[in-house]
């Protein structure tokens, strides 16, 4: 993502927003609330343009693609919503489905065996004829887990996965984000500002702050970090923060 | 005093704005509606649900419209007619009103309530919780998977509709006739074909199609637009129900003022 400036309604969320995402890395973007990390996010998959700048995908810049190729790389593209956003409508075996009838050649048998094995993965086999609205919150958010993977993508992108669950349910989808992560061999990008998850499933860190990134490391080099910043938003330190300001 | 007269002209210039952009918004849809057209196989297999919704679960409601006006139309001809013109013109007056003007609108009017609401609720209910993104994510047209299947079974059910609702209006309007104000099955039948001519069918028919069109693009616009969690759902519906009205009337004065 280079230079991406973004704006709502005469107001400037991301100001020249650059970050490289390596092949197979899974990088977490952290920030307050309402720092434009969703906004950041969206503009990966092309559900937001940039007002200026491009993103960058196998060499395809995404914010200059036309419709039928925007159709086509997003096959490339899981995403897991923060609320989930199942259809519901329809059952969870549905659901997960979704994706893969977009496939070409996938025939309903293998779509049927397609669905189970993710729902296995997230360890939810049996909950294929249950509807969304049965399900917890930490169930439906594994449920857009399998719903992300089902394609096998080469590209995860998780929106606030932990956001709203208690300490154990995130303990287990972070789990599965790495254990995701390891089978398909793709690369993440996760949005969250829940810095434990951070730390548990990131091989770098970039801290989003003023529609710019404001630091980029790993785990490790984001704990020694002296930038005030950043050691004040991952300590819960508004004094620093201020500090820094 | 300068102040008020400054924020009025600023509230009406915003709500100008925000019209403009509602148009031009619903002009964007429109023309990719049109494009998505040819994705048959995005919206082909959800037109039949779409058409039984649409249509179908219609019938009750702009069947009870249609015979009380069928009623009420034979009562108040025979009011009016009494001492100045045969009766058999009741039936005239059933015919006609209710196939040119009260069949097509009312039951317009009804489904703009039932049907444009409900497609503003579910698609605005729908955007809000990113379920129309979650669509784009996997590489679906939201467009012609949500827009498209709702607008074509409109065009193709609201004729049903007030073809039916036309239909039982008359069938009331006899019943009457015959119950009610001392008039053979022969003098109705009488008046009935008296003026009638085959075009008022088709008119009706037209009205129907662009009502249809009008009522779920309207309520797929407000709905597919819709910002702001609940509050934004309950706009987009009452917004769909006020605006699909105002066309719907402007629509009617159109067709008479072309077609008649």
């Amino acid at each position: 993502m280079v230079n991406i400036h973004k704006g709502f309604d005469g107001k400037q969320v991301l100001k020249g927003f650059t970050l490289t995402i390596p092949d197979g890395e899974t990088v977490s973007i952290i920030g307050g609330s309402g720092s434009g990390k969703s906004v950041a996010l969206k503009h990966i998959v092309g559900l937001l343009r940039p007002d200026e700048g491009d993103v960058w995908i196998d060499g395809e810049n995404v914010s200059r693609l036309d419709r039928e190729s925007i159709f086509q790389l997003r096959r490339n593209i899981g995403y897991v919503f923060q609320f989930a956003a199942l259809f519901d409508s329809m059952t969870i075996a549905s659901n997960v489905g979704m994706g893969l009838r977009r496939v070409p050649g996938m025939t309903s048998d293998a779509i049927a065996a397609r669905v189970e094995e993710c729902l296995h993965l997230v360890d939810l086999e049996g909950y294929g004829e249950r509807k969304p609205s049965e399900l917890s919150g930490g169930q439906r958010k594994r449920v857009g887990l399998a719903r992300a993977i089902a394609t096998k993508p080469k590209y995860l992108l998780y929106d606030e996965p932990t956001t709203g669950l208690d300490p154990v349910t995130s303990a287990v989808i972070d789990a599965l984000m790495v254990r995701m992560g390891d089978e398909l061999g793709a690369t993440g990008v996760v949005v969250t500002h829940d810095m434990k998850s951070a730390f548990r499933i990131s091989d770098r860190i970039a801290m989003l702050y003023d529609g710019r990134i404001r630091f980029v490391g790993t785990p490790a080099e984001v704990r020694e970090t002296e930038d005030p910043l950043v050691k004040g938003f991952i300590e819960g330190r508004p004094d620093l923060m201020e500090s820094a300001r | 005093m300068m102040t008020v007269i400054v924020r009025s002209v600023q509230a009406v210039g915003s709500g100008a704005m925000r019209a403009v952009v509602s148009v031009g918004r619903s002009g964007y849809l429109a023309v990719d509606a049109a494009r998505a057209l040819r994705r048959i196989h995005f919206w082909g297999p959800h037109l039949l649900p779409q058409m039984a919704r649409v249509g179908v679960e219609s019938v009750p409601i702009a069947l009870f419209i249609a015979s009380f006006t069928g009623i009420v139309l034979a009562l108040q001809a025979s009011y009016t007619f009494t001492g100045a013109m045969p009766l058999y013109f009741v039936g005239t007056l059933v015919g006609k009103t209710m196939v040119l003007e009260l069949g097509p609108v009312l039951t317009g009017l009804a489904l703009s309530g039932r049907v444009g609401a409900n497609i503003a609720a579910e698609l605005g209910t729908m955007r809000v919780t990113e379920q129309i993104d979650a669509l784009e994510t996997l590489a679906y047209d939201p467009v012609a998977y949500l827009v498209v299947p709702r607008v074509v079974a409109g065009a193709i059910m609201f004729p049903v509709v007030v073809m039916l609702a036309n239909a039982i209006g008359i069938v009331a309007g006899w019943a009457t006739a015959l119950a009610l104000l001392d008039m053979s099955s022969q003098e109705f039948q009488k008046g009935l074909q008296i003026f009638f001519r085959p075009w008022d069918v088709q008119f009706s028919m037209i009205k129907a199609v662009t009502f249809g069109v009008t009522v779920t693009a309207v309520g797929c616009s407000f709905g597919y637009h819709c910002r702001g969690g609940a509050e934004g759902v309950g706009r987009a519906t009452t917004n769909t129900v006020v605006v699909a009205t105002m066309i719907l009337l402007a629509l009617d004065a159109f067709w008479a003022a072309v077609l008649l």
